[in-house]
């Protein structure tokens, strides 16, 4: 299990640091929807499963969907 | 290897602050604000990990089994979700700001007015 | 500041915070070995105090009831931030019979077939979903938050699979800011029953029921059904919002 616990944290700051450098707020929010998956997979071999259901549901949906919706209200004008 | 979950919350800290440092469109901004959010939620539930134990639902497992602390999972929650609305707000911040200045860009926000 | 400048001051600001950061953290005990009092005794004692299998939603509406009170309000205040800065600028739209026409004559983009099926057809299963995750939050895994979420993204497959009049007519104005309203006034409510019962506000006084049944735990099943309702209509309400500003706009050019 510790294996598996340094591999997905790894995961998690490799994710964090992507997200982080793409530029395109675009691009950003598809790579942050994929970062919530992570999140939530960490989450879950932490024993946390409460924490993993809430964190698949706002970070991988909602949040990308408010970026899109931001920048699609922006690109209007 | 121990230490590796705290250097992780403190690495995500780090970046994202750099990201809001130094970004150059503001929904770019607001993003890399909530994965310093997720560095505290990391750092939480690294604390309340017990090696070997389960999770603490007791639906399946006997009551007096090794889970990790309940606590620690009710404020990462909560926080969570809250978290979402609060980059909600933001988001319909920025928008407005593009509304008034044209430009989402914030080294070019320097026109203070009223 | 120029932008060089405010990135080399970052470094040295950073270099500071990660050392001091890293020295706070060794003082912590191991990955691995969590030595809290207080995490160690609520496994112990939670679920016979409350009749709740699910220690995480005990924990966060019973024994910390009061800080998930606030964090509510919190994102009660976020959603009419969210109200009051869309709507400032609100004057596009006049009255109600004004936007319907709109709504009838714009053009949108017609959607495809299988996303408008897929969508069709995943709606059903995911507001059953997230009733099953709201009221089953003291037995299982899930809770308020997190339903409330999915029964939102219910609402925003009905936008997929059809189009924005129809995503107001399932979920109007009114109706999501009623639940999201009457969802945080509940909680209150649901405080103020253990004042009456003459103990402390939040107090969980209703009959705790059997273990690992529905009906058990006695407030926390309530408060779940009031928190559940409040994430749905707040969530609802910044989609609609968010969609109105993108749809509104369009028509005006």
């Amino acid at each position: 299990m510790e294996l598996l616990h340094g591999l997905v944290l790894v995961l998690v700051a490799v994710g964090g640091t992507a997200v982080v450098f793409t530029r395109d707020p675009l691009a950003q929010s598809m790579v942050v929807s994929f970062y919530g998956i992570l999140l939530g997979i960490l989450f879950f071999v932490f024993r946390a499963p409460d924490v993993a259901l809430s964190q698949i549901v706002v970070g991988a949906v909602a949040l990308p969907t408010m970026i899109l919706l931001a920048l699609a209200k922006a690109n209007q004008e | 290897m121990t230490f590796l979950p705290f250097a992780i919350a403190a690495w995500l800290f780090a970046v994202g602050l750099y990201g809001i440092v130094t970004s150059r469109h503001l929904i770019h901004l607001v993003i890399c604000l909530s994965v310093v959010q997720s560095s505290t939620y990391v750092l939480l539930l690294a604390i309340g990990y017990r090696t070997g134990a389960g999770a603490p639902i007791f639906a399946e497992t006997p009551v007096g089994a090794p889970v990790v602390d309940p606590v620690v999972q009710a404020l990462t929650l909560t926080d969570s979700v809250v978290a979402a609305t609060v980059t909600a707000l933001l988001l319909a911040l920025a928008v407005q700001v593009h509304k008034k200045a044209g430009t989402f860009d914030p080294d070019e926000l320097d026109i203070l007015q009223g | 500041m120029s932008f060089t400048s405010r990135r080399n001051l970052f470094f040295a600001g950073v270099l500071g915070f990660a050392a001091l950061f890293l020295w706070g953290l060794r003082g912590l005990p191991d990955f691995g070995r969590y030595e809290g009092v207080y995490g160690l005794t609520l496994n112990k004692v939670g679920v016979a105090q409350t009749h709740a299998t699910n220690l995480v939603a005990a924990v966060a509406f019973d024994y910390r009831g009061f800080d998930t009170l606030g964090e509510e309000f919190i994102l009660f205040a976020a959603v009419v931030g969210v109200a009051i800065l869309l709507r400032a600028h609100r004057d596009e739209a006049a009255t109600d019979d004004a936007k319907e026409k709109e709504d009838e004559g714009r053009n949108v983009p017609h959607t495809s077939d299988p996303v408008r099926v897929l969508g069709l057809g995943l709606i059903g299963p995911t507001v059953l979903l997230g009733l099953y995750v709201v009221v089953h939050g003291h037995l299982t895994p899930g809770g308020g938050f997190s339903g409330g979420v999915v029964l939102a993204t219910a609402a925003l497959l009905v936008y997929l699979a059809g189009e924005y009049v129809a995503l107001r007519r399932v979920s109007p104005e009114s109706l999501t800011e009623l639940a999201e309203s009457a969802g945080a006034g509940s909680y209150a409510v649901i405080g103020v029953f253990g004042l009456l019962a003459g103990q402390a506000f939040l107090t969980n006084v209703l009959p705790l029921g059997t273990t690992g049944h529905l009906n058990s735990s006695g407030t926390i099943l309530l408060i779940n059904l009031a928190v559940g309702v409040e994430v749905a209509g707040g969530f609802s309400f910044i989609l609609a919002e968010f969609l109105e500003q993108t749809l509104l706009v369009r028509e005006r050019v």
